[in-house]
């Protein structure tokens, strides 16, 4: 299955997100936050990421940006996970390259449905 | 479900506090009013922002739908709408109290009492209404997703204030479902095309920007779940797609018009394009309903589509980028079940339960945990490192041991030595945390005691990453708490009183922890009125704890505020007189092995200092020798060793000797006969005397010889052994013989039950003075 890169400040979210993803046979690695998660990225290739968006050190649209800027990521799926729905975060995730978005509150089902979306 | 999602509910639980906390320190950096710094509010609407994301994920709808309204306030101070004034700060950290109680309902399994909640969030929403900013319009596109959240705790009260409020305050268009808000303006939904049985035939034209693919987004993907509604066939639009030579593989040049036949609405297709309304033009139209037989029309056409001989270029930087293995949806022409796509994702769920059932689950247990620095972890691990490279020269040695490796023997066991000697104090350093934690909740504190009482207060905390002993650290807080209280309240005078008596008008509260001598020590230093020691002293006689007319030294009578039954304040105030009193505080440092001592000046203020065991796990003790036994007597019980003068010892009653220690009378116990074992030396005088103290009571302990002092681990004899009076633990020494610890505070008990026992059968007139002498 796939490799899945899974950044949330919140442990309960990361640990909630990355028993579902496992239960689903997905490999996953996690990190807490966005510049963990770049160093995570650099040393290895993964098939989706799925980042939380409000974040210390280095927030998810930041992630995005700098995933982008790889060439291993440039067009890796990457999901945003927020309870943000309102239009400019949204609009701000895509024009830093965010495939797409999950909004919280999620259950596992959905995540996982989501997540198969982009997996190809 | 596959997931239990209860297992996450503990670290939910953690997690949430600590978030509180952060946003409490955080809210207490704001002055109303003015401009916070953007980090403060970030971290603070960070903090409310993750909690309700959690709760709503959990289930915790009650937490989740309060946690909304703050947020909604929070959001118009992060993009600068709103500028937090004191009356908004106070309103955001009662919320947190209330939100720490909501978690510690859900965490004890009770159902939330929303009796604080309700007000609050009737106090906010008058604080949002106040001003028209057109924030709020902002605000309302976040309502759908609190709306939304489903009800999965129906076992909690569903908090109906705060779903209404947050309607009529955020004057809900509740149009929005979970993913398709922001997809409304793509096609306006009016005519909502009657999907109606059979299903309907969609014709959708859906022309990608070339840097879709910059996004992740391929359309290959959108199709395949289009697919999965219904009937699809597929027409690709290619003669955009320029020559070879200027053929980016980043772009896409292609677009498509795709006819769906499904029992679908406008908006389950658009949902579909959800993630790329704006990289993309799209149309979607209602051409016809399904009377029509489509199906061998969809097949042969799709199949040209893709099998033109125009096509290979026009797929190849489509699938370039992510090498998909057939080109374009000609795998899914039949109208036929199609459904691939959606086959997978009912399946998905399926499999996750499988392997979740296989998976051992961990059941959510509340056994408390430590967080320990990784740092201290890494120390730990290199030592044990170190020991099994000792280990294994040690062992190199004694496979081949000849006399003139020696020195090398005696070299390794001194490295061994020391390797244990580092791992044990590492392993000791896990269960010690700063003592900021103990120290944070007081910023609050005093900034609410000051409001209470009008005292103009400033706290200054150091020493805070001082580490102290969880379980010590665990059952200092209530003291420290009512300290604190003690110096806002008796200590600190009002304003006036102050500036009358030349002071700044700010007082000044100092909490410091430092480490001395194996101890920790707390400082809690204010400089107000200080303690007059001519009240104490009239308090205590009139209460009836000192008579008349003793002279006590000047550090005794501060003491005596610690006596049970004593209240200075001439009324009981809302602060401290809470019915625990200074006894108590004294009591429970006691009960940690500690002390506490008073200095204070009149008109300058007062200093108390507890001194605490750096863990409870170890103990600093003098070693006495009874006979051949040797004693632990902790250091800290300790008042002064001494040799009897037998002009100074007393039978007064009969059996019982007490020693006169300038003014007190000390009973002598004498060690042997306490349990009963042989002593060298059974009389009195010239003999040793150890006098402790515990429970304010001071008692001598006869003793053979005084041996070393050193710090000692403590063995418990409950769990190993059974309770024996008298001994608090036991503990092995170097010589690998076991030692008893003293339990001071139990002799003590011991001897004031025994003479009470005496005075009572004295009355009775019975009773004779050898039995007492075998008791």
């Amino acid at each position: 299955m796939a490799q899945i890169l899974v950044v949330d400040d919140s442990a309960s979210m990361r640990n909630m997100v990355t028993a579902t993803l496992q239960s689903a046979g997905h490999q996953v690695k996690d990190a807490g936050d966005g510049q963990a998660a770049l160093t995570i990225a650099k040393t290895g290739r993964f098939d989706a990421v799925v980042t939380d968006l409000n974040m210390p050190i280095m927030d998810g649209i930041e992630l995005v940006k700098n995933l982008r800027s790889l060439p291993n990521y440039k067009y890796t799926p990457i999901l945003l996970l927020t309870t943000e729905s309102s239009a400019d975060k949204k609009t701000q995730g895509k024009q830093a390259g965010a495939t797409g978005w999950l909004v919280k509150p999620f259950n596992p089902e959905k995540l996982l449905a989501t997540v198969d979306r982009v997996l190809s | 479900m596959a997931i239990d999602l209860e297992q996450f509910h503990e670290v939910f639980f953690e997690e949430s506090l600590e978030g509180l906390d952060l946003m409490e320190q955080g809210l207490l950096a704001i002055n109303g009013g003015e401009q916070p710094d953007a980090e403060v509010i970030n971290t603070i609407f960070r903090a409310a922002h993750s909690i309700k994301g959690g709760s709503g994920t959990f289930g915790f709808t009650a937490i989740a739908n309060f946690t909304h309204v703050l947020e909604t306030l929070l959001d118009e101070a992060r993009d600068g709408t709103r500028i937090l004034s004191t009356e908004a700060v106070d309103l955001l950290l009662q919320s947190s109290d209330c939100l720490r109680a909501m978690v510690g309902s859900l965490q004890a399994g009770e159902p939330i009492d929303d009796s604080t909640s309700g007000p609050l969030v009737v106090a906010f929403e008058a604080m949002l209404a106040g001003d028209t900013v057109p924030a709020s319009e902002e605000a309302s596109t976040t309502v759908p997703d609190a709306a939304a959240i489903p009800s999965v705790d129906s076992g909690l009260s569903h908090n109906d204030i705060v779903e209404a409020s947050i309607n009529s305050l955020l004057g809900a268009d509740d149009e929005a479902s979970l993913n398709n808000d922001g997809t409304s303006g793509a096609g306006g939904s009016d005519e909502d095309g009657g999907s109606s049985g059979g299903g309907a035939e969609w014709k959708i034209s859906f022309q990608p920007d070339p840097e879709i693919l910059m996004t992740g987004n391929e359309p290959l993907r959108l199709f395949r779940e289009l697919a999965a509604m219904g009937a699809m066939r597929t027409e690709a639009h290619t003669q955009s797609i320029p020559d070879f030579d200027h053929l980016s593989a980043d772009e896409c040049f292609i677009s498509w018009t795709l006819w769906l036949t499904a029992d679908v609405s406008r908006d389950e297709i658009v949902e579909v394009f959800d993630w790329v309304v704006d990289e993309c033009k799209l149309e979607v139209e209602l051409v016809g309903d399904a009377s029509e037989e489509l199906s061998p029309v969809v097949a042969e056409e799709s199949a040209q589509a893709a099998e033109s001989p125009q096509e290979p270029a026009a797929s190849a930087p489509v699938s370039e980028p992510e090498p998909v293995p057939e080109p374009e949806p000609a795998p899914e022409p039949k109208a036929a079940p199609v459904a691939t796509p959606a086959a997978t994702t009912p399946a998905a769920p399926a499999t996750a339960k499988e392997s979740e059932k296989a998976a051992p689950a961990t059941p959510a247990s509340s056994s408390s945990s430590i967080r320990v620095g990784i740092d201290k972890v890494d120390s730990l691990i290199n030592l044990v490192g170190e020991l099994v490279i000792t280990q294994s020269m040690l062992s190199e040695l004694g496979n081949n041991f000849e006399m003139e490796k020696l020195d090398r023997l005696s070299n390794g066991l001194e490295q061994l030595l020391q390797n244990t000697k580092e791992l044990q104090e590492s392993v000791m350093r896990i269960r010690m945390l700063p003592i900021s934690f103990a120290f944070n909740r007081f910023p609050r504190m005093i900034r609410d005691l000051a409001q209470k009482t009008g005292k103009v207060v400033d706290l200054q905390l150091s020493g805070e990453q001082t580490e102290l002993d969880k379980t010590v650290m665990e059952q200092i807080g209530d003291p420290l708490v009512h300290l604190v209280r003690n110096a806002i309240d008796h200590g600190i005078e009002p304003a006036e009183e102050r500036l009358a008596n030349g002071k700044p008008e700010q007082g000044t509260i100092k909490l410091d922890a430092y480490h001395q001598g194996g101890n920790i020590v707390i400082e809690i230093r204010d400089d107000g009125r200080g303690i007059n020691p001519d009240v104490i002293l009239a308090k205590a006689i009139e209460k009836g704890i000192v008579s008349a007319g003793e002279d006590l030294p000047e550090s005794r009578i501060f003491d005596l505020i610690f006596e049970p039954g004593f209240s200075t304040a001439a009324v009981v105030s809302d602060i401290s007189g809470r019915g625990v009193g200074m006894d108590v505080v004294r009591r429970n440092i006691k009960s940690l092995g500690g002390r506490i001592e008073i200095q204070s000046k009149l008109g300058s203020g007062s200093t108390f200092k507890v001194y605490l065991p750096l863990t409870l796990a170890i103990v600093d003790g003098q070693l006495v020798r009874v006979g051949t036994e040797t004693y632990i007597v902790p250091l800290i019980s300790i008042v002064e060793s001494l040799q009897i003068k037998p002009e100074l010892v007393n039978r007064v009653s009969g059996d019982m000797a007490l020693y006169r220690l300038r003014d007190d009378n000390v009973p002598i116990i004498p060690i042997y006969r306490e349990f009963g074992i042989e002593a060298d030396n059974t009389v009195l005088e010239n003999g040793l005397l150890v006098v402790v103290e515990g429970e304010g009571q001071k008692i001598g302990l006869l003793v053979d010889d005084l041996l070393a002092q050193q710090q000692v681990v403590i063995k418990s004899l409950v769990s190993n052994y059974k309770r024996v009076e008298g001994v608090s633990g036991a503990t092995i020494l170097g010589d690998g013989s076991v030692s008893m610890i003293l339990d001071i505070a139990g002799l003590i008990r011991q001897v004031s039950e025994r003479s009470q026992k005496r005075r009572g059968r004295k009355s009775g007139g019975s009773g004779s003075n050898s039995q007492h002498q075998a008791a």
